[in-house]
C-alpha cells in the first residue's frame, strides 16, 4: 500500500472502509481482463455494501470473461478532506487504482439525495461532471437504479442511464463498449450505438423545449434515438445470476447479513409506492431454488443471520414452505431469520412463531394512514380490525415493543384522519392492555411520521406536496393528540423531503442546482451532517428556479412529463386511472384477485405476471 | 485450550480488533468447524486473544484461543482457515496448549521510523533510548502520571535502513505493566522531539513468557 495513503488510513474513522481486501472480492489478473468497470456507489460504504443490487451486478459482470468490476464507495468528510490535501484521487477497492483508468464508472443511483456525492465523486477522481465536457470515450459515466426511472434531473452528468434491471443490460453496454474501444469509436459514436440497445437512455440525444409557464413543452429527439426507453426485466429469476458469494466486509456494515431475495415487484398497488409500480411485473424465484442459494449464501459468508427481502415478503406463495425449509436448516446451527415487510393483514400466527424459534426482534407495521378512508384513497389495504388482530397475536406472543409507520400529506388528508393516527395507536395499546401475555414489561408503541413525497410513474405523480408549515401543523395536531405516556411520537423532518420532492419530479434544468449544491460544498445529502436545505435554496435561487413549482404544484392531468420518456410498463393512463380511484375512495384489488391492466405484462414474452 | 497462531499484514492492518473478532467467527464458519457458544440468554462464542493489535500494527505472531464444538483436526485448520480468511490474515499454525495468556511477559517489536525532511542516523535514536531512565507521561482516562518506560524496555537496538528511514528493534513488556510501540514512540515525542519521526510502521515478531521463552 501507499504509503502516503497508510498513514492517512491511521488518521481517519473506520479505515476498514477503504482499504479493500474482504473476503470473497474479486481480484482479475488485468493482463486478462480487457474492460474494467467500478460499481461506484454514491454513499458511505456501509449503506453500499448492504445493498443487494451491488451485490447481484458486482457478481453478473465478473461472471463475464475478460470484464473486471471493482467497488468505489462515497468516501466520509474526513476521509475526503485528507484524500484532497494529499492529492489521492478516488481509487477502486479491489486493485487501489484511480477512477481514471477504469472504462466505464457505473453509478447506483437508489434516492434523489445521493446526486451531489456522484458529482463529488467524479471531481475526487478529477474527472469532470459534465457529460459533455468528458471527450474520450472512457471512462464512460453512466448509472441505473431506482432513481433513474426519471434521469432528467441527472441527465448533464450521465453519459448513459440504464433502465431497469442491470443483470444483463450491464452486460449488454459493457459488451459494446469493449467493441468500441477495440475499433477505436469516437464517443457520439459509441452513445448513438448504445441508444440502440433495449433500456438504454443516452440524455444527449434528447432535447427539452419548455412553455412559457416552465412546464415541459417538448422533447426533440437526434439521431434517431428512440421515442421510449422501455424498462428491462428479467423474465426467469432463477436463471439468472444471484449472489451466493457475496463480499463479506471486515468491517460492521448497516445490513450485515445473508439477503434472501424472494420476488421482484408487488401485486399490491400501493398508490403512494413508486417501488410498487416500477419494479412490475410481479416475478418470482422458485422455493427449491431460494433454500438451496440460502444454504450457500450462509456457508460462503459465515453470517449468523438471513433475512428475507421483497416488496412485501408475506405475500410470497410457499412462505410457510420457505421458512420451514430455512429454519430447519437454521436453527441447529444457531443462524437467525428475520423477515422485513410483514403486512399487517395476512400476518399469521404461525408465521410468527416461525421467526420467534430463533430470535424476537422487534416488530413494525406500516398503516401508512390512520382512517380507512385515507387507508382506501392510497390503496393501502388494510382493515383497522385486520391490524388490531395482528397486534393482539403479537401481544399475545410476548412482544411488547411496536412502530407504526405513517405519512402525513397524503392526498385528500384531513384534520380528521391526521388524529385518527392517534385513536389508531391508542386501539393498539387498549389491545396490549387487554392480550398482552406478560404487562409487567410495560409497552412501547412507536409511531412514526414523515412527510409524504409524491414520485414519478405512480397515481399520485399529479399532485402537490403537502408544504413544510403544513405538514408541521399537522405534527403538531397529531402531538397534541396523543395522550399516552406508553405512546411514543417520532417526526421526520420535512425539509430533505421538500428537496427530495423537488428532485424526484425535477426536470434537466435542476441539474444545474444539483451541481449548484455540490459546487457549494453539497455531498451525502441524505446525512443530517451534511444536509444543509439553505444551501438548496439558495442554489435554486441562483439558477433562477423554484423548488416549489417541482414539489407543491399540481399537474395538469395531460402535462407532460421529464420522465414520460421511461416505459416501466405501467401505462400513464392506467395511473391517471388510479388517480381518479383514489379520489372516488375507491380501492383496486391486488393483481392476484383481478388483473386490471396496468400495461406491465407487455414487458414479459409469456405475457402472464406472476407465475 | 486449542489455540492459532495466525499473522496480520497488508491491508489486514486496518481491520479493528472488535472486527477482527466477528472475521474470525465467520471464517471458522465458512471453514465449517464449529465454535463452542456459551450457554444462556445471549450466547457468545469461546474465543479469546491473546494481546489485543492495535489499528495499523502488522503482525506474525498473534494468537487466539478458543473451544470447539466436538472434535476437530487441527492439523488442517490452517488450511482450512487460510483458504476463507480475508487478504492479510494467515494462519501459521493450530495446536493444544495449556499454558495461559497471563503468562505472555515480552513482546518483540520492529519499527521503522520514516523521516520526510531530515536525515537522522541510528546512534542518535540507540543514545537516547540509552538514556538511564525515560521518565514519560502516561495518559489515563482519569489521571496523567509519570512512569520511568526504561525498566520495560528488554532490549533495543537502532539501525539504518535508509537514507530516511530507521529500524528499531526492541524487546518491551507486553504485559502488566505494559508498554505498547505507540507508547514507546511517545517517549521520543516528549523527550528528544528532534528525533520524532514523520511515519511509523510497527510490527510485532515475538512474544515470550518470563524467562524468554518463546511464548506458545
Amino acid at each position: 500500500m501507499d504509503a502516503v495513503l497508510e498513514r492517512i488510513l491511521l488518521k481517519v474513522q473506520k479505515p476498514a472502509r477503504y482499504t479493500g481486501g474482504e473476503y470473497n472480492q474479486i481480484i482479475k489478473d488485468k493482463a486478462e481482463v480487457d474492460l474494467r468497470m467500478a460499481f461506484c456507489f454514491p454513499d458511505t460504504y456501509e449503506i453500499g455494501m448492504s445493498n443487494l443490487g451491488l451485490q447481484i451486478l458486482y457478481g453478473a459482470i465478473n461472471a463475464q470473461p475478460g470484464m473486471w468490476c471493482e467497488r468505489c464507495f462515497a468516501p466520509w468528510g474526513d476521509m475526503e478532506e485528507e484524500m484532497r490535501r494529499a492529492h489521492i484521487p478516488l481509487y477502486a477497492l479491489e486493485s487501489g487504482d484511480p477512477l481514471t483508468e477504469f472504462d466505464a464508472l457505473g453509478f447506483s443511483l437508489g434516492y434523489e439525495m445521493a446526486y451531489t456525492s456522484v458529482l463529488n465523486m467524479l471531481d475526487l477522481a478529477g474527472i469532470p461532471a459534465r457529460s459533455a465536457d468528458r471527450k474520450s470515450l472512457t471512462p464512460l459515466v453512466f448509472a441505473g437504479g431506482t432513481s433513474c426511472v426519471n434521469p432528467e434531473p441527472m441527465a448533464d452528468f450521465l453519459d448513459l442511464c440504464a433502465i431497469g434491471e442491470g443483470e444483463e443490460l450491464d452486460v449488454e453496454i459493457l459488451t459494446l463498449l469493449r467493441k468500441a474501444k477495440k475499433e477505436g469509436w469516437d464517443k457520439p459514436r459509441f452513445l448513438r450505438e448504445a441508444a440502440r440497445i433495449p433500456g438504454v437512455y443516452v440524455p444527449s440525444l434528447y432535447e427539452p423545449s419548455y412553455n412559457g409557464d416552465g412546464t415541459l413543452e417538448s422533447v426533440a429527439r437526434l439521431e434517431g434515438a428512440p421515442e421510449k426507453v422501455t424498462k428491462r426485466v428479467i423474465e426467469d429469476l432463477d436463471s439468472a445470476f444471484y449472489p451466493t458469494k457475496a463480499i463479506v466486509p471486515s468491517t460492521e456494515i448497516v445490513h450485515d447479513r445473508v439477503v434472501l431475495e424472494l420476488f421482484r415487484g408487488c401485486v399490491r398497488g400501493c398508490r403512494f409506492c413508486q417501488a410498487g409500480f416500477a419494479y412490475r411485473p410481479v416475478r418470482r424465484h422458485s422455493t427449491a431454488f431460494l433454500l438451496e442459494k440460502a444454504k450457500a449464501a450462509l456457508e460462503n459468508s459465515g453470517y449468523e443471520e438471513i433475512t428475507l427481502s421483497s416488496l412485501s415478503t408475506s405475500d410470497f406463495k410457499g412462505l410457510g414452505e420457505l421458512t420451514d425449509g430455512l429454519l430447519a436448516w437454521c436453527e441447529p446451527r444457531k443462524i437467525s431469520l428475520s423477515l422485513p415487510s410483514l403486512r399487517a393483514d395476512n400476518f399469521s400466527m404461525g408465521l410468527m412463531e416461525r421467526v420467534q424459534k430463533v430470535r424476537k426482534s422487534g416488530l413494525t407495521f406500516a398503516p401508512e394512514a390512520g382512517s380507512q378512508r385515507l387507508r382506501d384513497v392510497i390503496n393501502k389495504n388494510v382493515t383497522e380490525e385486520a391490524l388490531l388482530n395482528s397486534c393482539r397475536i403479537a401481544f399475545e406472543g410476548g412482544w411488547n415493543t411496536l412502530k407504526l409507520y405513517f405519512m402525513l400529506g397524503l392526498p385528500t388528508e384531513t384534520d380528521e384522519d391526521v388524529v385518527a393516527i392517534a385513536r389508531l395507536a391508542e386501539k393498539v395499546l387498549h389491545v396490549w392492555r387487554e392480550y398482552a401475555a406478560n404487562k409487567s414489561r410495560g409497552v412501547k408503541i412507536t409511531v412514526s411520521t414523515s412527510m409524504f413525497v409524491p414520485k414519478p410513474h405512480t397515481p399520485f405523480q399529479w399532485e402537490a406536496q403537502a408544504g413544510v408549515e403544513e405538514y408541521l401543523r399537522r405534527v403538531k395536531l397529531l402531538r397534541e393528540s396523543i395522550n399516552s405516556r406508553s405512546i411514543v411520537y417520532n417526526w421526520h423532518e420535512p425539509h430533505v423531503s421538500l428537496i427530495e420532492a423537488a428532485l424526484s419530479r425535477g426536470d434537466r434544468r435542476v441539474g444545474a442546482v444539483i451541481e449548484k449544491v455540490w459546487r457549494t460544498g453539497g455531498k451525502l445529502d441524505s446525512w443530517t451532517d451534511y444536509f444543509s436545505l439553505e444551501r438548496w435554496l439558495d442554489a435554486f435561487r441562483s439558477c433562477g428556479l423554484d423548488p416549489h413549482f417541482y414539489a407543491d404544484r399540481e399537474r395538469r392531468e395531460d402535462e407532460l412529463f421529464p420522465w414520460d420518456v421511461i416505459d416501466l410498463g405501467v401505462t400513464k393512463r392506467y395511473l391517471a386511472r388510479e388517480r381518479r380511484e383514489a379520489y372516488a375512495g375507491r380501492v383496486t384489488p391486488d393483481c392476484r384477485v383481478k388483473c386490471m391492466g396496468c400495461g406491465a405484462d407487455r414487458l414479459l414474452e409469456r405475457g402472464d405476471c406472476d407465475e | 485450550m486449542n489455540r492459532i497462531l495466525f499473522a496480520k499484514t497488508g491491508r489486514a492492518v486496518f481491520i479493528s480488533h472488535l472486527d477482527l473478532m466477528r472475521t474470525m467467527q465467520r471464517a471458522f464458519i465458512r471453514a465449517g468447524v464449529r465454535i463452542r457458544h456459551t450457554e444462556g440468554f445471549n450466547p457468545h462464542p469461546y474465543m479469546n486473544f491473546a494481546l489485543p493489535l492495535s489499528l495499523g500494527v502488522e503482525s506474525r505472531c498473534e494468537l487466539m484461543e478458543f473451544a470447539l464444538e466436538g472434535e476437530a483436526a487441527l492439523a488442517d485448520l490452517p488450511g482450512r482457515l487460510n483458504a476463507v480468511l480475508p487478504e492479510g490474515i494467515e494462519v501459521l499454525d493450530a495446536y493444544v496448549s495449556d499454558t495461559k495468556f497471563k503468562y505472555i511477559k515480552w513482546l518483540d517489536i520492529e519499527a521503522h521510523l520514516f523521516y520526510y525532511n531530515e536525515v537522522h542516523q541510528a546512534e542518535e535514536l540507540a543514545a537516547f533510548f540509552a538514556r538511564p531512565e525515560l521518565v514519560t507521561e502516561k495518559r489515563t482516562k482519569r489521571q496523567t502520571a509519570s512512569v520511568d518506560i526504561k525498566p520495560l524496555i528488554a532490549a533495543l537496538e537502532v539501525t539504518d535502513a535508509a537514507p530516511n528511514e530507521l529500524l528499531l528493534t526492541a524487546r518491551l513488556s507486553a504485559q502488566e505493566p505494559s508498554l505498547s510501540p505507540a507508547q514507546l514512540l511517545a517517549a521520543v515525542e516528549q523527550l528528544a522531539p528532534a528525533l520524532k519521526p514523520d511515519h511509523v510502521r510497527v510490527k510485532r515478531l515475538e512474544v515470550f513468557d518470563k524467562d524468554m521463552n518463546i511464548f506458545r
